[in-house]
């Protein structure tokens, strides 16, 4: 058996170092700290913290999430602290961690966001940016960016302009062609890519025939979207030249490997975390795990390896 | 401090109809839980996805956890199968906990199941009271005699008049806090249940000048604070507001704190 550092499990998630292609999606592991008791934090790749504006932000009124089959619906509404609270009250921990940490922003504006990217640009210890354009959970802002290309390129371009900190935007699902989007992020300046968010969603109660969420519809997250993460990551793969950032649905190490067959360098565990907390760690060994078992010495190798053709007759279809 | 603990199941009582308690093996849990705090429970069966459920901690003893829980749905009729031996994954103990030092006579005031922590306080006060036990009906009315056993004395009161008095348990309540009055003293108010009885002991609270210690009963995700789904508008001392959680910053909270 191979030992530990025989396996090169380094990922360049454009320009953010990881030591292993295992983070956490945002809004599902706080700011690192609440889970800290539960499970090592520094043995992630990169904590990605929950998103964050301007201003502090309340968030959406109660009930904010409902357990579905597969998975559950959230509408929290990206309640925050803002960019001041967020860099006095979370990221002197978050430093001592020393794994790298991707703050995800948002913004209602384009100038909004590009001033966050800016301030954030200013503090040590922050790796990395990701762009939430696609949450279906807040009116403004969110999914209002990411539904159309040319919004996309135009948000991206003008926090590109404001930070040089690497910048990943985080692809909505809900969309005719994500390669169109893949595109115009990636020539409006990204690094990376994340994808997917949450599907939206909605859940009626019968009895009362009322929406359960407060919000009347949220993003449904859990092992019932990893399909559909799996086909949008294969199809991003297919034009994009930056590394992706893969999530949805996973749950254990083969979810996360099958992200990775499809062309993501770095995969992210999300509603998972809440059931098992020690979730992104079993991952991460499954992979390491599974590359000894297939005799590869690199999780690089493994990025973009799905094999196309037909075993008859060695053809592709 | 919390932990991600695999406790083993001892057994389980049945209490009334749809009620049980749930005993448990928890090493390193049990003996640090405090009366307030709740447990983070992942339910054996629901694989692969299902949210933990959180439960009020109804007793600790030694390293034996003790819950009660009430067969409501998917999570609780399958917790009903767990048998003797029997691996169940528990984070906790979580959140802050009743004070142990009451300044005044401790009133407990139960609603349902909310007097799961009720009864663990009532072990661990250093004088006893009385306690309030309403419910629907008397079903719904538990732990009557453990309470009992500990010197407690219990009132109850079911709105179908089922078991003790006719009526909701602030109409008890409120002859207590007269008799308490009268005699000079100060109550402090301990209370669990649906939201409505919690405001109405809460108002109780302000209204005779004294402390009310509210646990609120909110659907969690995380259980650790990470989330933010179970969060609740609080009040600081100087009047300013802020949102708190649920699961981190409670579930007990004074009454003057929380803003309805």
């Amino acid at each position: 058996m191979k030992s530990m550092s025989d396996l090169d499990m380094r990922v360049d998630l454009g320009g953010i170092r990881m030591k292993n292609p295992v983070t956490v999606a945002s809004g599902t592991f706080g700011y690192g700290a609440e889970y800290a008791k539960l499970v090592d934090v520094t043995r992630l790749g990169a904590i990605t913290v929950k998103g964050i504006r301007l201003q502090p932000w309340p968030g959406n009124p109660l009930p904010r999430h409902v357990e579905v089959p597969g998975g559950m619906v959230n509408a929290i509404g990206l309640q925050g602290p803002g960019v001041e609270g967020f860099v006095r009250d979370y990221m002197p921990f978050l430093r001592t961690t020393g794994v790298p940490v991707i703050v995800n922003i948002w913004g209602t504006s384009e100038e909004e966001y590009a001033e966050v990217a800016r301030r954030l640009s200013e503090v040590e210890g922050v790796s990395g940016l990701e762009l939430n354009i696609s949450c279906p959970n807040v009116k403004e802002g969110g999914n209002a960016f990411g539904t159309d290309p040319r919004a996309v390129a135009s948000l991206v371009a003008a926090v590109r302009r404001a930070t040089r900190l690497p910048l990943m935007p985080k692809l909505a699902p809900n969309v005719p062609d994500i390669r169109l989007f893949v595109r115009a992020a990636q020539e409006a300046g990204a690094d990376a890519l994340a994808l997917i968010n949450t599907l939206p969603a909605m859940v009626i109660d019968i009895e009362t025939r009322r929406p359960v969420l407060a919000n009347k519809v949220g993003g449904l997250s859990g092992p019932a979207i990893h399909p559909v993460a799996v086909k949008l990551v294969w199809e991003a793969a297919q034009v994009a030249r930056v590394p992706l950032l893969a999530m949805g649905g996973i749950v254990g190490p083969d979810e996360a490997i099958e992200f990775l067959i499809a062309g993501a360098s770095a995969v992210a565990v999300g509603t998972a975390n809440f059931i098992d907390p020690t979730t992104p760690l079993r991952v991460l060994e499954g992979i390491e795990a599974y590359l000894r078992r297939h005799g590869m010495n690199a999780v690089a190798a493994l990025t973009g390896s799905l094999c196309m053709t037909n075993p008859a007759t060695n053809v592709e279809p | 401090m919390m932990k991600d603990v695999t406790c083993r199941v001892i057994g389980q009582t049945p209490l009334t109809a749809g009620y049980w308690a749930l005993d448990m093996e928890a090493p390193g849990l049990a003996e640090a839980a405090r009366p307030g705090q709740f447990v983070h429970v992942r339910v054996p069966g629901l694989e692969p996805i299902a949210l933990r459920r959180p439960f009020s901690i109804f007793g600790a003893e030694g390293t034996t956890l003790k819950l009660l829980y009430k067969t409501v749905g998917r999570g609780t009729s399958q917790m009903n199968r767990l048998a003797p031996g029997d691996p169940v994954q528990v984070i906790g103990p979580l959140g802050n906990g009743f004070p142990l030092e009451p300044r005044g006579e401790p009133l407990l005031v139960a609603g349902g199941y909310g007097v799961a922590p009720l009864a663990f306080l009532a072990g661990r006060l250093p004088t006893k009271g009385v306690v309030l036990i309403g419910g629907r009906s008397a079903d719904d009315v538990l732990a009557v005699t453990a309470f009992e056993r500990l010197g407690w004395t219990v009132r109850v009161a079911t709105e179908d008049g089922s078991l003790g008095e006719t009526g909701l348990v602030t109409v008890p309540l409120d002859r207590e806090l007269a008799r308490l009055h009268e005699a000079g003293a100060t109550p402090e108010l301990f209370s669990c249940g649906p939201d409505g009885l919690l405001r109405a002991v809460g108002e109780r609270a302000i209204q005779a000048g004294c402390r009310g210690w509210l646990s609120l009963d909110k659907h969690m995700v995380c259980g650790v604070g990470a989330c933010l789904a179970c969060v609740q508008r609080l009040r600081r001392e100087d009047g300013t507001e802020w949102i708190g959680r649920v699961c981190r910053d409670g579930p007990v909270f004074e009454a003057r704190e929380i803003v309805w």
